[in-house]
């Protein structure tokens, strides 16, 4: 009987079991950000115990950086108190860290993958939900507390139950104007926000399979969206050809050892799951959401749906939505107005997510409209570089849309990028839930980049396929 | 490492399904450096919306004040792994959930910071919070050694993960002493793993 990646990683990671029945699991890549190391270290400290595996942890930060005026100190001195606390922590304890003007700072989970740590057959770990996102190279990748980072850094391991595993099959081609936000909102929207509660997800299948390494990032980064603590799609050639030459990359006799443990990794073909849940890619219609909750997606030509088509159990958290949203079932998605723009984020802040942006208003050929504060935030500086030498910050500048600098940004607006009092934001990053975007009454509409960028030049929620053919 | 095996006192509910960790502890609350300070801001920015439509949310109903069971229903904590979501509950006073499900990185969450989180059925959690928002003083046992929930006179089946229950009771629920017992192990499953020696 065959095994699944997951299955092949845990076990080959297991130190051994603890009392409690759960393993003693080896995280063979650590990263930390500003928001929930700073109590780590302090409890370590307390503790006077050491970090075991300096090399093995990597920070950098992100989510309260301003996007803005970057020169230190930053004006808002709480920020300001944070990026020192990390800087301490990190030269105190050996721990490499990318600062904003290193040339490699930026959303953790870009910038792992994009510096070749993130590697197939690892077991990653970070203080932050999104982790899931490394799922896209064949590896373990889950989010954790702060106390489970303090345990990391004290022993470079968690103590950690099996999950089950579903394997999520998604075959066929992609229609135009659709992409892999649209395929993840879609499983979401299908499996529920708490479907996942207990297993990974192995997305498979030949949408996947031909999907580029960013893409998949998008869809594995979104399976804590389902309930699912990771989500993983089995590496292969554009997985390998994507971590080639990129600077912590294996290199020389060391590639090809890397090569052959890779491709060992991948789940057996007569692997057994827990749970099969199959689908068509020629079903899935550019999705928005309407509600509070990832999972409240619709195709973009349909309406808000009715409460009757929900189980009783949930009814009354869609009359929330409703009335939180201000929205009434039967209300058509496309056309509903927007007042801010944010194409950025973990989920979505990557050069091919740009790339699809600006080939909109390219084609559009109009500017945001003028009621639309439009921002555009790329994941990390290695992407600003790259997006700037492909003219593309011309191309939205051009167009009325603000060009920053890297970080969360606005995805949940621990910076100054919020939204303010209950204006509507349409939004490439990957949580609508309520006040998301730093205003308690603010309102978020989850769609992909293509999408954002034509709702901010319309001015509304529009179909993307009328302008991507 | 203390022992968790009974938590008994008033307890508060808090309703509804996906209950996310945004609105647990907003994004806001997460500027800071330490976890002191919190508690007061547990369940902020739903307190505020109550108060403009009119309600009190139970946060801030003086009959729920000092509470220690807090009682909830789907898919509790979903969203950010911020451990800010379940320090604030503790910080405000709550010691035990009892719920239906919770998100896994919440639970784990709250099993390091030793506040046991039970499951009951969906009818199970409705009705516990329906006795209580009928009689705030009633008392709410949570029994993690008989697996249950006593309230009123009346007895409800309550489960954990054993894992987790047994770390509980016997007190072992701070994992990291654990780990630390087995670094040697952790050196040598390093050692195995093909990856670190990369150049």
């Amino acid at each position: 009987m065959g095994k699944t990646l997951y299955h092949k990683v845990f076990d080959s990671h297991t130190v051994r079991q603890l009392p409690s029945g759960q393993a003693q699991l080896f995280i063979g890549l650590h990263l930390i950000h500003e928001v929930t190391s700073p109590q780590a270290f302090a409890m370590l400290r307390d503790r006077k115990t050491s970090v075991l595996f300096p090399e093995r942890t990597m920070a950098t930060v992100d989510h309260i950086v301003p996007t803005e005026d970057q020169s230190r100190p930053y004006q808002d001195s709480m920020a300001e108190e944070m990026l020192k606390a990390i800087e301490k922590n990190t030269t105190d304890n050996g721990i490499k860290l990318y600062s904003p003007g290193s040339g490699k700072q930026g959303v953790v989970h870009i910038v792992a993958p994009e510096l070749g740590l993130t590697l197939p057959g690892m077991t990653v770990a970070c203080g932050d939900s999104h982790t899931a996102t490394h799922g896209a190279f064949g590896a373990i990748a889950f989010g954790i507390g702060t106390s489970q980072v303090r345990d990391v850094l004290a022993t470079q391991t968690l103590a950690m139950s099996r999950l089950k595993v579903r394997r999520i099959e998604v075959n066929g081609t992609l229609k135009a104007g659709v992409f892999a936000k649209d395929v993840i909102l879609h499983v979401l929207r299908v499996l529920t926000a708490k479907g996942g509660v207990g297993y990974a997800y192995e997305f498979a299948g030949s949408t996947f399979d031909a999907m580029s390494m960013e893409e998949r990032m998008t869809v594995c980064n979104m399976a804590i969206e389902g309930g699912a603590r990771c989500g993983y799609i089995n590496p292969d050639e554009t997985t390998f050809e994507y971590i080639k030459g990129r600077e912590f990359a294996p290199k020389g006799a060391d590639w090809e050892k890397a090569l052959e443990y890779w491709k060992s990794v991948a789940s057996d073909s007569d692997a057994v799951f827990d749970d099969v849940v199959k689908f068509d890619a020629a079903e899935i219609a550019p999705t928005v959401t309407w509600g509070i909750s990832p999972d409240h997606g619709a195709g973009v030509t349909e309406s808000v749906p009715g409460v009757e088509t929900f189980p009783e159990a949930e009814r009354a958290n869609i009359e929330e939505a409703y009335a939180y949203m201000d929205v009434k079932a039967g209300t058509p998605i496309a056309g509903t107005k927007i007042d801010v723009a944010f194409i950025g984020s973990c989920t979505n802040g990557r050069i091919s997510d740009f790339r699809e942006a600006a080939k909109v208003v390219k084609l559009h050929g109009g500017k945001v409209a003028a009621h639309v504060k439009a921002i555009v935030v790329p994941g990390s500086e290695q992407v600003k570089v790259a997006a700037e030498a492909e003219g593309l910050d011309k191309v939205f500048t051009d167009a009325g849309f603000e060009w920053r600098q890297a970080g969360c940004s606005m995805c949940l607006a621990m910076n100054p990028d919020k939204l303010v009092g209950r204006q509507v934001s349409a939004s490439s990053s990957n949580r609508n839930f309520k006040g998301r975007q730093g205003s308690s009454t603010g309102r978020t509409l989850l769609m992909s980049p293509a999408m954002v960028a034509l709702a901010a030049l319309e001015g509304k929620v529009s179909d993307v396929r009328t302008v991507l053919k | 490492m203390s022992k968790i095996q009974t938590i008994s006192g008033r307890a508060i509910p808090v309703r509804g399904g996906d209950i996310d960790t945004d609105r647990i502890i907003p994004a806001r609350f997460l500027r800071c450096v330490t976890f002191e300070g919190l508690g007061e801001h547990a369940f902020e920015d739903d307190r505020l919306q109550d108060t403009r439509n009119g309600l009190v949310h139970p946060f801030d109903q003086e009959r729920f004040q000092g509470a220690k069971v807090l009682v909830v229903n789907q898919n509790f904590g979903c969203g950010s792994s911020r451990e800010h979501a379940p320090q604030a509950i503790y910080r405000w006073g709550v010691q035990a959930i009892v719920g239906v499900s919770y998100s896994e990185i919440f639970y784990g969450n709250t099993v390091a910071i030793g506040m046991p989180c039970v499951h009951v059925s969906p009818e199970d959690s409705v009705e516990l919070q329906t006795l209580i928002e009928t009689d705030p003083s009633v008392e709410v046992t949570v029994d993690l050694e008989k697996s249950e929930v006593r309230a009123a006179g009346k007895t409800f089946k309550a489960t954990l993960p054993a894992g987790a229950r047994g770390q509980f009771l016997e007190g072992t629920w701070d994992a990291m002493a654990e780990l630390v017992s087995g670094i040697e192990s952790v050196k040598q499953t390093a050692a195995a793993l093909p990856y670190l020696a990369w150049k």
